[in-house]
Parts: structure tokens; sequence; C-alpha cells
């Protein structure tokens, strides 16, 4: 299955300049990936972007926001959530600091 | 969008590193240290709290440690003097999974001793110390430390639980002096492999057993190499003295306006020498009496005097922060610090007078100074006769100063006890260096 990620500026250093990367997921049962897996199907093409989105506990950084379609994970089941087919997922750094 | 600009630096030239809220800063400057052209602003928006130079080993090596909010902290190399960043794809400075923690800051990057180039060190938080042996390719967590009893009840100060000073000892390959805030000061003797707290006789004014063994507040602390045993720590209230490598410390908080502080700076060539910047209270973290002024001790402690030449005495509410003061290895000394409201001082004789370098910067955290090259081959216009009689027809102090600066190469070279102490007594009572001071204060 394809799933579409949308890059923010930031990361595109590390993604060859690309702002859309589309992976190839295969899903380990008859259910949607997890946005997990699709994350790990991205750093996979991409390494550089996986420090940056999560910390060495595995965890999403508390800054940044991953959505699938319009929906942030953090309210979904967080990387466990489906990613649906034709879901864009979009990394968004979070409004914050000063 | 800012321009982003560079500078490019020679052998002999004088780079201040300066690390703000938003960014990094490198200015370079001829060894007059009079004009200073100005690199950056590099990793925009980013609080940049570790800055070195690594010039071990023919490097010309610039680390930087960003700690994004969005995307985390990340060390990065620079071998151009910022233009290009070697920012590796997998972070270089990573907890191992089994630590159970994420790394939120870098705090401080020191190179090893001169004689082991390959060798970095960086402090991070939470509280940890890691170690490069391949000249900052791969970073490793020290277990010792991270898994000594005291850790867990080590409490994080206002800034974080962070470990923001290292103090590699320059003759004993297995000693290594820590300090954390708030767990105190650890040395270990063994590598690395074991650390015990070395905090006997500092207060901690926070915590009802005011002198515990660990839990102090440290802020900073310094060593001259050529005395391995002497240490100086500016605490969270308290300014000590050590003569026995950290195992007892001793008040030497007399004749200063408060022992609140954070900044802490020793003279390049001078092991008696020590710069401080005093701060009225831990709650108001201001220059006492809204004046700017940096006290150094020539004493190694016994008494403090205040240097205010050039430095606002009115109405200046200024806070320097731990790492954001240091000094050159030129001769006479530079001293250089920046404030958290963005502004970077400087002294090019010591501390005798100083003079504003640039304001308007982000909330500066860090300044480092670093002589590039070998000092012993820094280059270093001749004083030929045709120069010494053109200095002596000038009147301008600058110039004078200027010209003096350029005669001396840094002495960074690890020396004696016995040969830094001569060399310290002949240079306070060099009559040409007394004449030529007579002549700036004029």
């Amino acid at each position: 299955m394809r799933v579409v990620f949308l890059i923010p500026g930031q990361l595109r250093a590390f993604t060859d300049g690309a702002g859309r990367v589309t992976v190839e997921v295969t899903p380990a049962g008859t259910a949607p990936p997890a946005a997990g897996e699709a994350l790990a199907a991205l750093w996979r093409l991409h390494p550089g972007v996986r420090d940056r989105l999560v910390t060495e506990q595995g965890q999403v950084r508390p800054h940044v926001n991953v959505f699938v379609g319009n929906e942030s994970i953090r309210w979904t089941g967080g990387l466990a959530t489906p990613v649906t087919q034709g879901a864009e997922v979009s990394i968004v750094p979070a409004v914050s600091g000063g | 969008m800012a321009t982003i600009r560079h500078v490019s630096a020679k052998d002999g030239d004088v780079l201040l590193l300066v690390g703000t809220m938003k960014g990094a800063f490198i200015l370079r400057s001829g060894p007059a240290r009079e004009r200073w052209e100005i690199g950056g602003p590099y990793f925009r928006g980013q609080p940049i709290y570790a800055l070195a130079y690594d010039g071990r080993a023919d490097r010309r090596r610039i680390w930087a440690g960003s700690a994004s909010e969005h995307w985390g902290a990340t060390l990065a190399s620079s071998d151009d003097f910022g233009r290009n960043w070697n920012t590796p794809e997998s972070a270089l400075i990573r907890f191992p999974e089994d630590a159970g923690a994420s790394l939120k800051k870098i705090w401080q990057v020191q190179p090893g001793r001169p004689d082991e180039p390959d060798v970095l060190y960086a402090g991070v938080e939470p509280a940890a110390l890691f170690e490069s042996r391949d000249g900052g390719t791969t970073w490793a967590l020290n277990r010792g430390l991270w898994e000594h009893a005291h850790r867990p009840k080590w409490e994080p100060g206002f800034g974080g639980l962070c470990l923001h000073t290292i103090i590699p000892d320059p003759v004993n390959r297995g000693r290594l002096l820590v300090a954390v805030s708030a767990g105190g000061v650890y040395r270990t003797d063994d590598g690395g492999r074991s650390w015990q707290a070395r905090n006997a006789g500092v207060r901690a004014q926070f915590l009802p057993d005011k002198y515990p063994e660990f839990g102090q507040c440290v802020h900073k602390v310094v060593r001259h190499p050529s005395q391995p045993l002497r240490l100086f720590l500016q605490n969270h209230w308290g300014l000590y003295r050590s003569d026995d490598g950290g195992d007892s410390w001793r008040d030497i908080a007399k004749g200063v306006p408060s022992d609140f502080g954070f900044a802490m700076a020793i003279h390049p060539h001078d092991a008696d020498v020590v710069y401080i910047l005093p701060i009225e209270s831990d709650e108001y973290r201001c220059t006492p009496e809204g004046k700017l002024r940096v006290y150094r001790t020539r004493d190694a402690g016994g008494s403090w005097e205040a240097l205010a030449k050039g430095l606002p005495q009115k109405d200046a509410l200024e806070t320097v922060l731990r790492d954001a003061m240091d000094a050159d290895a030129m001769n006479p000394a530079g001293i250089w610090f920046g404030t958290r409201s963005g502004k970077l001082y400087g002294s090019r004789d010591g501390g005798a007078s100083w003079s504003l370098v640039l304001e308007g910067l982000p909330p500066v955290v860090c300044v480092k100074a670093a002589v590039v090259g070998e000092p012993r081959r820094a280059r270093v216009a001749k004083r030929t006769k045709a120069v010494r009689k053109s200095a002596a027809r000038r009147s301008a102090p600058k110039r004078a100063a200027g010209v003096r600066a350029n005669r001396r190469v840094p002495a960074k070279r690890r020396v004696t006890a016995g040969r830094a102490k001569r060399r310290a007594a002949t240079e306070r009572t060099k009559p040409r260096a007394r004449r030529r001071t007579g002549a700036r204060a004029r």
C-alpha cells in the first residue's frame, strides 16, 4: 500500500529536498498499516528523518505533530493509528517556542 | 530573510564563538582583536548552549550543540568556520535504548587532553557524559556516571538537570572532573569507570542539610593546566577553591558584592588569575547595584577587585550565564562575555578596560574564545625597528595595545607549575609591560 508523507521545510535536508515522499508499506496482517509502520518505511528511505521526528525511546517528539489526514495521531492512538488507503500523513512542527 | 554571512580565518586569528537562544555566531579578528567580522547566524532559531573549537592534530574544527524544540538536540561540526556544517543523518549523541532516557540538550563540548587529540567529551541534559575516542565520529554514554547510585536523586536546576562542565586532568590520564546542576562535582580517577562526589565544603543553600555529600548546584568550575590540583568553583551561592583536586573546598568569597553568579574564567597564562561576574541573587539574577562589573582575583582567591572601566555602571541590569564568559590565549589575554540582553563585551588587556563588541544579539548563552592554528605557528607581525619607531610615535593607546598584542604568540602548551609561576611573576613585574599599562590608563 502506498502512503504519501508531507515533509516540512526543516526536514527536507534529509529527503533530498522533497516535500512529498511516497513510500510503499506492507501491512503485517489484513488490517491497514499503523502510522508507526509507515514512518519506519519513511526512514528506511530517508534515515535522517528518524532522529528528528522521534526520541531515542521511539516516541514522537513533544513539539512535532503527525497527522493522518486531518487528525493528529496524538488523539487517535499514537503510532498505532491506522493509515487508511490514500490518506496523506503530514509531519508538522507544533506552534510552540518564542 | 536575513543573510547568513561567513568568515574566513587564518592561523593566528582569534575566534569568538557566540551561542545565543536563536542561533550561533562566529566572530573573527586578527591578533589585535580590534575589528571583528561576524559570521552567522547558524542554526537559526535554535538555542546553542554548547560551542567548542578543536585545534588539535591540525584541525580547524568548530563543534556546535543545537537544541531545537521541535527536532531535538543535534551535534554538528564545521571544518571551514561555519560555511558548511556536518550534521550526520543519525544523531551523534543518543542515549542507548536501555538507558530509558532521551537527549534534551547538549550543554558542553570539551576537547580532551592535547596528547589525546581524538578524545572529546560532551555534557548533556538529562545529566550525562558522552565520550568520543575517534575525533567525534562516534560517541558513547559513560556508563559509570550514568549508573551512579546518586544519579536518581539529582534534582534539576532552573535550567534543567544538566552536566555542564568537563575538566580533563592535564597530567593524570585517568582523572576527569565533571559538574552537574544540581548534583554537584564528581570525579573519576580510573578513566570513567567509577565516580565519587567531590563536594566537601560546598554549600547547598536550598537544602535542609547545607553541606550534603551531593546535590549542590555548582554553576562552573575552572582550572589552569599548570596547577592540576587547584580548582575554582562558582556555586549557586558560594565561591570556592580546592587545592586537592576537589577533595575539599574552602570559601573564597571575600570582597565580592555577591557570591552568587554563573560565569567563571581562568587567565590563560597566570594560574592565580580568575574572573567572575557576580549576580545579585537567585531570585533577582541581575548584576548588583545596576553595575556591570567583572571581578578578578590575582592571588588565587585571596582578594577580588572590580573591573568596570568601559562597562556600564548605571541601570545595567544584566545577567551573564555559566558558559557566557571565556578568555583567549593571546598575550595580553582577551576576556569576553555575553549577556542575556544580547550584548557582547570584551577586554583586550586582561580586564583592565572593556568595550562593547556587539549588541542586538538574541540572549547570549555561550561564549568561547579560540586562537586558530598551533599557537607556536601563529603568524605574528614581526616587531621590526620601523614598527617600533612607528609605535613610539603613535599616541593613540589603542594602537599601542594592538602592536603589543602582535608581539607575542599565545602560550598554550602545557607547562610545569614552576615554569608557569616564574613566567607569571615575570609578566607582572616586567618594566616594559608596566610602562605600557600606564600609557593605556592615561
